[in-house]
């Protein structure tokens, strides 16, 4: 069984429905996959007001942007189709990938593939890591703000990123307790405003620590935690213990790279993106010419800017299709200007030298 | 202990979905129709879904979106059956995975 | 200091504080949003335009505290839930906090309350006097509560 298209989009979180959407708004033919259930990625567990521009759904919680932009590609669905469960499970020569659906596999052919796979959630080394009860952030928020469901009612967060301060407000959002969270670094990592929102409920920020063991034998019922020094080594006789039946580890994203790799795409590692990252363009495309990229895939960020990046990949996978336009243009123009403003500022430090350090390896600066 | 399901959210209004009974380890219980296996489970309080086939190490999940394995279970006779993203059906039969699991010639 | 603990200091807390005269005449808003993040919504809440950034989005939030009436419909636009409106005039020793709220129960106008400050720590029983939270504000209450006019500054929160 094949199918055939012009523009694939590998991935179905705000990346990539942003780029199905401009592929198919311009006119390309776009044939969309997505591995779960229901598109719309991690925006659907997003209960929060996004940051960023107002101009750019800031303001707004995740989970209606996921609404806004189902409902976008709703509006091309002429030209647009949607594949939920729905995996794509390799890339092949002469343009062509394979897809995996309830049992039943098929062949794409395509003309440019958008690649948004997104990213998996690291986890974190210390004794009996592996209890039951120890869940990343991500797999927190789909228990509590998907399925209803809350993780415990004593949890210890690790981690004090944007996630590992978010998922901690929601965590009390759902009735949970947060006895504490755990930064390694001295300073709080995410932005301070979501900080302070947990810490006048209560929450204690304990900076210069670590975790160094999980206690409890069929479950989570306690943690170890230390201080720790400059080079994040253990102070001797600063243990202690703190109760819980639930930790959370919110230490990090990695992308999600497996189809770059087969598709022989070329690979670069940078640290401030999460890892490896396949090398790529301004115009979000990889050594792969008919292969682009966006989202956490392109290097670890947040939603907004997957939205931006997904929206240039889109228009200019379109023009890979249907030659220059000017409609494109004009769209990848908006977005880059956008993205500018997004990581200027002190706390986009990280991500600027990232972002350019691709750049420079793909020729670009 | 109190029921790990949220009735109310200041954000979130979850939908009305049917009950159903399914299995565990041949045990009745309750869940929803339609939500994850290992979800249902965890609301009734059981987060050891399986024990790690070499050193025995009780096992839960841990990525809940289909990405990790950490999860998996044999369900209506199926081994290796991600229960963080397959849906529960009325009368399923869920039993933990013995070591590797068992694959029918 | 609040990089280390998520908690402002007076000294941190010090540029974003009306002047003794301002808060004489009326509510004023309080941003306390330290940080240069890239986030705008309170500029386009405000009706008198008295929230301004300069730069770009990634600017602090510049107040200016004459333009300011305390509306607070700056509260619940804000992502960081950091913004809060204070007004001195009110019963002599007395004085009025508003704040967002996006916790269950929401309180009823008339019920006591919890105060919360900026570590958590319980201040003392405060009463609520007025809720607002209408669909427009999308989930996020208004919570206004009558505190002693001297901890108008470190009540940040509240259990309810």
């Amino acid at each position: 069984m094949s199918r055939n298209t012009e523009v694939f989009v590998i991935g179905g979180g705000p990346a990539g429905l942003s780029a199905a959407h401009v592929a198919a708004k311009l006119g390309a033919k776009t044939l969309l996959v997505d591995d779960s259930a229901r598109v719309g990625g991690q925006l659907i567990k997003q209960t929060h007001r996004f940051f960023g521009s107002s101009n750019r759904d800031a303001g707004i919680r995740g989970i209606t942007i996921a609404d806004k932009l189902q409902q976008d590609i709703k509006d091309v669905a002429a030209r647009l189709t949607v594949l939920e469960n729905t995996a794509a499970v390799g890339f092949y020569h002469n343009k062509e990938a394979g897809i995996l659906s309830q049992n039943a596999y098929e062949r794409v052919t395509y003309q440019a593939a958008i690649v948004c796979t997104g990213a998996t959630e690291n986890s974190l080394t210390f004794e009996n890591n592996d209890l039951p009860g120890i869940y990343g952030a991500g797999g927190v928020q789909t228990l509590m703000n998907v399925h209803g469901i809350r993780p415990g009612q004593k949890i210890l967060m690790v981690g004090s990123g944007n996630i590992g301060l978010i998922v901690s407000y929601q965590l009390i959002q759902a009735g949970v307790e947060v006895v504490g969270l755990v930064e390694g670094m001295p300073t709080i990592g995410g932005y301070l405003v979501h900080a302070s929102k947990i810490r006048r409920l209560g929450v204690p920020i304990h900076t210069s620590h670590t975790i160094l063991k999980a206690l409890g034998t069929d479950g989570v019922e306690g943690a170890v935690l230390c201080r720790v020094d400059e080079k994040f080594q253990p102070v001797p006789n600063t243990e202690f213990e703190i109760k819980c039946d639930c930790i959370c580890l919110a230490v990090g994203l990695t992308p999600l790279i497996d189809l770059f790799q087969q598709a022989q795409c070329r690979m670069v590692h940078v640290g401030e993106l999460g890892g490896l990252v396949p090398l790529h363009d301004s115009s979000m495309r990889t050594t792969n010419p008919d292969i682009f990229v966006a989202g956490d895939a392109s290097g670890i960020e947040e939603a907004t800017t997957a939205i931006l990046a997904g929206r240039i990949a889109g228009a200019r996978a379109y023009e890979a299709v249907h030659g220059k336009s000017a409609e494109a243009d004009a769209i990848v123009a908006e977005a880059r200007e956008e993205l500018r403003t997004l990581r200027s500022g002190s706390t986009g430090e990280r991500i600027r030298w990232g972002r350019e350090r691709v750049l420079k390896e793909a020729g670009e600066c | 202990m109190t029921s790990l399901r949220i009735e109310k959210h200041p954000v979130l209004s979850f939908p009305e979905r049917r009950t159903v009974k399914f299995y565990f380890e041949g045990k009745e219980y309750q869940g929803f129709e339609g939500e994850p296996i290992a979800a249902a489970l965890h609301a009734a309080g059981i987060k050891t879904l399986r024990h790690s086939p070499q050193k025995n190490r009780a096992r839960g999940f841990f990525c809940a979106i289909g990405r990790c394995s950490s999860c998996i279970m044999e369900v209506d006779g199926q081994i290796n059956t991600m229960t963080c993203i397959t849906p529960l059906k009325e009368g399923m039969q869920v039993k933990m995975q013995k070591g590797h699991g068992y694959i029918k010639p | 200091m609040l990089k280390n603990d998520g908690i402002i200091t007076p000294e941190e807390l010090a540029p974003v504080l009306p002047p003794p005269a301002r808060l004489e005449k009326g509510p004023v808003a309080i941003i306390e949003c330290l940080q240069d993040i890239p986030c705008d919504p309170c500029v386009s809440a405000c009706p008198t335009k008295a929230i301004k950034m300069k730069e770009g989005i990634t600017d602090k939030p510049l107040l200016d505290f004459d333009a300011c009436t305390g509306c607070g419909l700056c509260i619940a636009r804000c992502p960081g839930l950091a913004i809060f409106v204070i007004n001195m005039k009110h019963t002599p020793g007395m004085a009025m906090v508003s704040m967002s709220h996006e916790l269950l129960p929401v309180p009823e106008k008339g019920q006591e309350v919890t105060a919360l400050d900026r570590a958590g720590k319980v201040l003392g029983k405060v009463k609520v006097v007025r809720v607002i939270n209408p669909p427009a504000y999308d989930r996020t209450a208004v919570v206004t509560v009558e505190v002693p006019a001297g901890q108008v500054n470190n009540i940040r929160a509240i259990r309810v």
